[in-house]
This record gives C-alpha cells, structure tokens and sequence, in this order.
C-alpha cells in the first residue's frame, strides 16, 4: 500500500512545553490509524500538525509528495478543504444552520452550487443515519446524532484522508459504537484513510494498527493488513 | 501465573535458599496467596531437573541446613522468553502482568516493552471481536461486548502502569 501521509522528525512546543519532539508517522491510503497515549502525551498535537492546522517547529509533513509545511496559508487551506475531512470531539457545528446545510457547506465554500451540495448532503445524511434532523438546527439534535452529522459533513467532499479526534468522547458507549462503525464502514467504502486520535481502547479497536505516543515520539506498535 | 518464572526472576538478583526465595516472592507478588513450601520445593526440584537452576553450596545456620540456588544462563534464557512473550489476552491477567512489569524492572529489562507487547496483543484480540461483532446478531454483540469491556478494563491498567513506571521503578528497587 502506498504512503498517502508521512510525518518525520516533527517538534512542536508551546512555551516551555515540549508537546511533540521528534514524533514520525506513515499513514496508507485507505488504512484506519489509532494514535494512542496518555493525556498530554502530543497525539492531538500530532493530528493537527499532519492535517495542516498546526506548522511544526521542525519536521516535515508531506501528503502525495507535497511538503505540507513549506505550503503558503492558502494553499494549505485549499488542500485541508479538498483533500482533508475532520470530526472533533465536539462536532462543531454551525449552530445558526439546519444540519443539511452544515453537511453541504464544505462543498459550497468550494464552489459548488447550492442545489448539487444538498443533493450530496443528502445522501450522505442517509448514509450516516441522519436525514430526519435534516432541517433541524444542531442544537435541536441529540449528542449522536449532532457526531452522525459532523461524520458525513467530513465525507461529503470524498477525502483522501478523513482526521477524527477523540470523535466519541462526549457520547456514551453505544451512540460512540455506532459512530465509529459508522465512520469506518464508509471510510473503507470510499477508500479514504482516517486518523484517529483516542484514549479508548474499545474506540481504537475499530483500527487496522495503532501508533502509541509517549512524550512527544510516536512508536508504531503493530501492523494487521 | 508461572511460579517457576518468578522464582527464576527472582534468583536473576543472586542465589538464594527456598526459604528465602518463598518471603521474597510472598512479599511482592503473594499478598492474597503465600507459596506454600511445598510449592517453593517442588518448583525448584523442577527447575534443577531442567537445569534453569543449579545448586549453589549450602548455608550454614543454627537450624537445619540450608541449599542455595543459582539461576543458570538457560533459566536467564527462559525469564528473558517469558517477559518478551504478551500473555493470552483473557480477562484478570493482572497478578501475571504484575509480576512480569516487576521482574522486568528488578532485572533492568524494558517493563515499558513488556506493556507495549501486551498492549498490542490485547488491542489485536479487541479487533477480532469487533469484527465478529460488527457481523454478527445480537447475541454475538453482547458476547463480544461483555469480552471487549474486559479487555479494555486490563488495558487501562496497563497504561495507568506504563505512567507509573518510573514510580515503580523506585519502589522495587528499594
């Protein structure tokens, strides 16, 4: 399987604290990667340095050959938009929004007409279980179903690599169970890679391999495919 | 858990006679269950036998005469092969960890490798069972389940272990 996303030699800190220090990572296209570790051990750090979000101090990030962190804001951020879906532990939502417009929004910023965005939307709505809160706010929408609606908000643009942070954090077992069967049955449809940064291993196990970091260096643990 | 392991680890320290080795292994591992002495003697009998110990001359004291063991390079082979080998994941492993993670420390080996080992070979018996369950009815759900949350529950504790690490550490070295 080829390399779709790889980190090498990243430090990050924040004042005096080291929270990434020389960490490495190689995600393939289509694979399911738990990044695991104690709180404060620098996986989310992790994350969103490989999604682009955060720049490293050092370190290179490179997806498909392109140095991430030599990249110019916009060109960044056109990629994170493309290339790129997220799912937070909090869905973040757009609160003045129904939840068919949050699912179609990242395909409007990039262009696409109204119509053809909710269409998508839609359809992904159904797939993620969801489309009955179509037209309802996020605030009018239970804990999981509000996580349902950010997962297919991360799918509508097809992404290659799809970053989810501790996406179940704030559900109880069986809604978080349901998300990440969710997620990882139709990231492995679409071929789309996700990264995923929990502390629960029930979470975890829905991964092909994990990828453990303890103070600030990741350690691949295992590979399964 | 394997008394002859522990007893080898804890001979890896220097010899010792059985009586000697029984407080030491009841001290650190055997709080809710003592050895007995027949235990500690059949186990080093065994172990002779197998040539993982050899006798090491005899103590002298007011009471009867004492037989010490030394540990030999194949019983350092074996406690080496033992600590590297992650346990069948099953649900209340902690007492075998417990005493892996120790004898690791005691003996200057990587107790961080042993959890990482054990880690792994937990989280790859979580994913078959995810799999099974995510195919199967709902009966096959809440078998899964009940292991999975078994299984999660020894994997906490590895990672409370692996933060405790360097606290340990200071602790069985004392």
């Amino acid at each position: 399987m080829t390399s779709l996303l790889t980190a090498e030699g990243l430090c990050k800190s924040f004042g005096k604290t080291n929270a990434l220090d020389g960490a490495g990572i190689s995600i393939r296209e289509g694979e399911v990667v738990a990044i695991m570790g104690p709180s404060g051990s620098g996986k989310s750090t992790l994350l969103h340095c490989l999604a682009g979000i955060l720049p490293p101090d050092s370190g290179t990030v490179t997806y498909r050959g392109r140095d991430l962190t030599a990249m110019n804001d916009g060109d960044r951020s056109e990629l994170r938009r493309t290339e790129f879906g997220f799912v937070f532990q909090f869905g973040q939502l757009v609160p003045e929004l129904t939840c068919l417009e949050n699912v179609a929004l990242p395909l409007r910023l990039s262009g696409v007409k109204r119509r053809d965005a909710e269409r998508a939307a839609k359809e992904w709505m159904a797939r993620l279980e969801v489309d009955a809160v179509a037209d309802q706010r996020p605030g009018e929408t239970s804990g999981g179903q509000g996580q349902r609606v950010a997962v297919a908000r991360a799918l509508v643009t097809s992404p290659k690599v799809v970053f989810a942070d501790e996406p179940t954090g704030a559900l109880d077992s069986l809604n978080g169970e349901r998300v990440m069967h969710l997620l990882t049955t139709a990231a492995r449809e679409t071929g789309a890679a996700v990264v995923l940064v929990t502390h629960e291993p029930r979470v975890a196990a829905y991964s092909d391999r994990e990828v453990v970091v303890r103070d600030g260096r990741s350690r691949d643990v295992e590979f399964v495919r | 858990m394997s008394i002859g392991h522990a007893l080898l680890g804890l001979l890896e320290g220097g010899p010792r006679h059985g009586y000697d080795l029984k407080r030491a292994y009841d001290e650190r591992f055997g709080h809710d269950r003592p050895l007995h002495y027949g235990q500690v003697y059949s186990t080093l009998s065994r172990l002779l036998k197998n040539g993982l110990v050899s006798e090491a001359g005899v103590e002298a004291g007011d009471g009867p005469e004492r037989k010490r063991y030394a540990i030999t390079d194949a019983g350092v082979t074996d406690v080496e092969r033992w600590l590297g080998t992650p346990e069948k994941p099953e649900p209340y492993l902690q007492n075998t960890l417990y005493a892996k993670v120790v004898l690791a420390l005691l003996s200057g080996r990587s107790a961080t490798e042993v959890l990482d080992a054990q880690r792994s070979a937990h989280l790859t018996a979580m994913r078959e069972l995810t799999r099974r369950k995510t195919d199967g009815d709902l009966a096959d759900q809440l078998i899964c389940d009940f292991a999975l949350f078994h299984l999660e529950a020894d994997l906490r504790w590895l990672e409370l272990t692996a933060a405790r690490l360097d606290k340990l550490a200071e602790e069985v070295a004392r």
